[in-house]
């Protein structure tokens, strides 16, 4: 009775591992299939250019939507001046801002509704920055570019900061304390590199970037290269990982024969 | 007997003439020769500007598909804005700026996007006391050009670089945004995958004749109306197939593409103390450069020789000597944790060398209205590519350049013996 069971599982396990072998869809996830429908439109795809084209346009549309979202607000700035202009950006992103020296927060609820009490600080500069899971990129910092004051900005699991986004906070070196990218993945070491400019930050939150392939090193390096900065990296799994791939494998194997 | 049978049916290939599938195309709108970054990045261009799909049939030749030889493969990988001539400032912002939105360009459906592990240290030059003034010159021009780099004194050089010895460096010019450097091979695959993807032919062979009849005698000619010479190294041996450089000394024939192959040389050197991570393009006022490689406290040196002791072209051979006489002390007094380092590995690489100004060369030629040339660069075609690439067809297929004006950059200088020099090489 268990033969014939034994035997179905072995070829169901033989034909998902042919499926996934010939597409990569990443280099980690081995052992689980990508849903349905995207099996099914890479099928698609593949056999037909209407498909393609229209996958390629979906595409092209949803980087032309967020570049939208991170466009310039000039009329804004000539009319309001660059303090309103940020905050009026920072809340149309479904972001949160703090100005110096008012103790509450600003922010967009869910549906991106917010009051207009904002307007009445027109002159105070902004001084703290929440832009946690917004579509904040590169282009956007165009936004930000006059805050002289800013001291806390958070980045937490934007999906479109990357290294360069990093390279240009160095118009914030004098005044950032305070620097928040954990969840990005879009983030590489080679991105880290550039926060050596930022000689005033004191606490850096680099939790669960899944591109860092080796983070104790890079904790280290940080460290070395940031003295008077504390940073926080969890989410990290530090353990030896050499030999329990080696043994899934065998036992992999073993399982199949 | 299936194999057969399956040929038998009207989808398949099989045709009972032998032909050789690694020829080229019989005809070809345009011939790129040269498939290095520079070639592949016209060629995707090309394709990029054309009006009607499928409309333009380019090819890309290359002669040797393993890049062995190949200087965009043997490079250091660095992109800096610190020049002094302004055009070269605006292609490297350009080329930044591509390499930024490199995915929004270079993406292919389906295929994994393009990681150029771009490291985003900046390049740091150090002057002395007799070149500050050359220095701060290139310094206002960058700025204006839209760099974003910063001057620091010795003073701030010892406070932001503790390794560093500044004993005899008058100023330093840092790159803050934009400047650092990436992964060329990479680069090299996402233009040629995007271009293939848009059906740019790739033929491997090499370019033996340039004939303007046609009578075929070599192997397999291509017919074509426009040939691209983006050959690198050996851009003058290609130009010389046309028989520029071969008339009378003072006609406009006898000038020859002033681009020769020099080759340079490149060391791994291991040293477990050395600057951390945030270390910057190094390039010393003696002309000693290294960089950080890796996490591991590997770096990568060289510098250039003196014009009388170039090195001989005729093969890539390693010359250790020239590290410990000239490369080794200069990093060991720039930096005093590199007196104690191990060298683990070294290659070499032709510079595609400008004898003239060692400025690249874009354009027509006056005599041959269909050869391009987009060669000469002598040490920052890499870091230029994407945007000459579009400078090139811009030209081709626009008649004139577009986006960047580089007729400051064309063969008319050298007609008229009118060097721009660059007073930045490395």
């Amino acid at each position: 009775m268990s033969a014939p069971l034994t035997f179905l599982q072995r070829y169901f396990r033989r034909s998902a591992l042919l499926l996934v072998a010939r597409r990569p869809w990443s280099s980690s996830s081995q052992s689980s299939l990508p849903p349905f429908h995207t099996r099914l439109l890479l099928y698609l795809t593949q056999r037909f250019y209407d498909v393609e084209m229209l996958l390629s346009w979906r595409s092209k549309l949803k980087r032309r939507g967020v570049q939208k979202k991170n466009a310039y607000y000039s009329y804004t700035e000539r009319f309001y001046g660059s303090n309103l202009a940020t905050a009026y950006f920072i809340l149309n992103l479904k972001g949160g801002f703090r100005y110096a020296g008012q103790p509450d927060w600003f922010r967009a609820d869910r549906k991106g509704r917010f009051s207009w009490d904002f307007m009445n600080h027109k002159d105070t500069p902004i001084e703290d920055v929440d832009m946690s899971y917004t579509v904040f990129n590169y282009t956007g910092l165009n936004n930000l570019e006059g805050q002289q004051s800013l001291r806390t900005l958070s980045l937490r699991g934007c999906p479109e900061v990357d290294d360069w986004f990093l390279a240009r906070l160095h118009m914030f070196q004098d005044s950032l304390e305070e620097l928040d990218i954990s969840h990005c993945p879009r983030i590489t070491t080679g991105g880290l590199a550039a926060l050596r400019n930022l000689k005033g930050l004191k606490r850096l939150d680099m939790s669960s970037l899944p591109r860092i392939s080796t983070p104790g090193l890079v904790i280290i390096l940080l460290e070395e290269m940031l003295p008077q900065c504390k940073i926080t990296a969890t989410g990290y799994d530090h353990s030896l990982r050499e030999e329990g791939g080696e043994e899934e494998q065998k036992n992999h194997l073993q399982g199949q024969r | 007997m299936r194999k057969k049978a399956r040929d038998a049916l009207p989808g398949s290939s099989w045709s009972p003439l032998e032909l050789n599938p690694n020829l080229p195309p019989e005809r070809a709108d345009i011939v790129v020769v040269g498939g290095g970054v520079m070639g592949w990045s016209v060629a995707y261009w090309l394709k990029q500007k054309e009006r009607i799909p499928g409309g333009l049939k380019v090819v890309v030749v290359e002669k040797d598909p393993m890049y062995s030889q190949a200087s965009t493969v043997l490079s250091a990988g660095g992109i800096r804005q610190q020049f002094s001539l302004p055009e070269n400032i605006h292609l490297s912002l350009a080329s930044a700026d591509f390499m930024r939105n490199i995915n929004e360009h270079l993406d292919v459906l389906n295929e994994e996007p393009v990681d150029l592990q771009f490291n985003q240290s900046g390049y740091l030059f150090l002057a002395s006391e007799k070149v500050a003034h050359i220095m701060e010159e290139n310094y206002s021009t960058q700025r204006q050009a839209g760099a974003k780099v910063s001057l620091l004194s010795p003073a701030q050089l010892k406070d932001r670089f503790p390794w560093i010895n500044t004993d005899d460096v008058a100023l330093a010019s840092y790159g803050l945004e934009n400047e650092g450097w990436f992964d060329p091979w990479t680069l090299l695959n996402a233009f040629r995958r995007k271009a293939m993807s848009m059906g740019v032919i790739q033929c491997c062979g090499e370019v033996t004749g340039v004939s303007k009849l046609f009578r075929h005698l070599e192997y397999q000619p291509v017919e074509c109306a426009i040939v691209v010479n983006a050959a690198g190294a050996f851009s003058g041996k290609v130009a010389g197939m046309l028989g520029i450089g071969s008339g009378p000394k003072d006609s406009l024939a006898g000038i020859a593409l002033p681009v020769e192959p020099r080759k340079r040389f490149i060391y791994v050197v291991h040293c477990p103390d050395g600057p951390g991570l945030d270390t910057p393009f190094l390039i010393d006022y003696s002309g000693v450069y290294f960089r950080r490689e890796g996490l591991g406290g590997n770096y990568i040196a060289g510098a250039s020789p003196e014009e009388a002791e170039e090195p001989d072209v005729s093969n890539l051979e390693v010359d250790h000597q020239f590290f410990e006489e000239k490369i080794w002390p200069s990093m060991a007094h720039r930096v005093p944790a590199f007196e104690k380092l191990k060298v683990t590995s070294a290659w070499a690489g032709f510079y595609d060398y400008n004898t003239f100004d060692q400025n690249g060369i874009i354009g027509m030629h006056p005599l041959i209205n269909n050869m391009y040339f987009a060669t000469g660069f002598s040490g920052h075609g890499l870091q230029h590519s994407p945007a000459v690439g579009r400078a090139v067809a811009e030209l081709i297929l626009d008649g004139n350049f577009k986006t960047l004006d580089l007729s400051r950059l064309g063969f008319g200088r050298i007609l008229a013996q009118e060097p721009m020099m660059e007073r930045n090489i490395v």
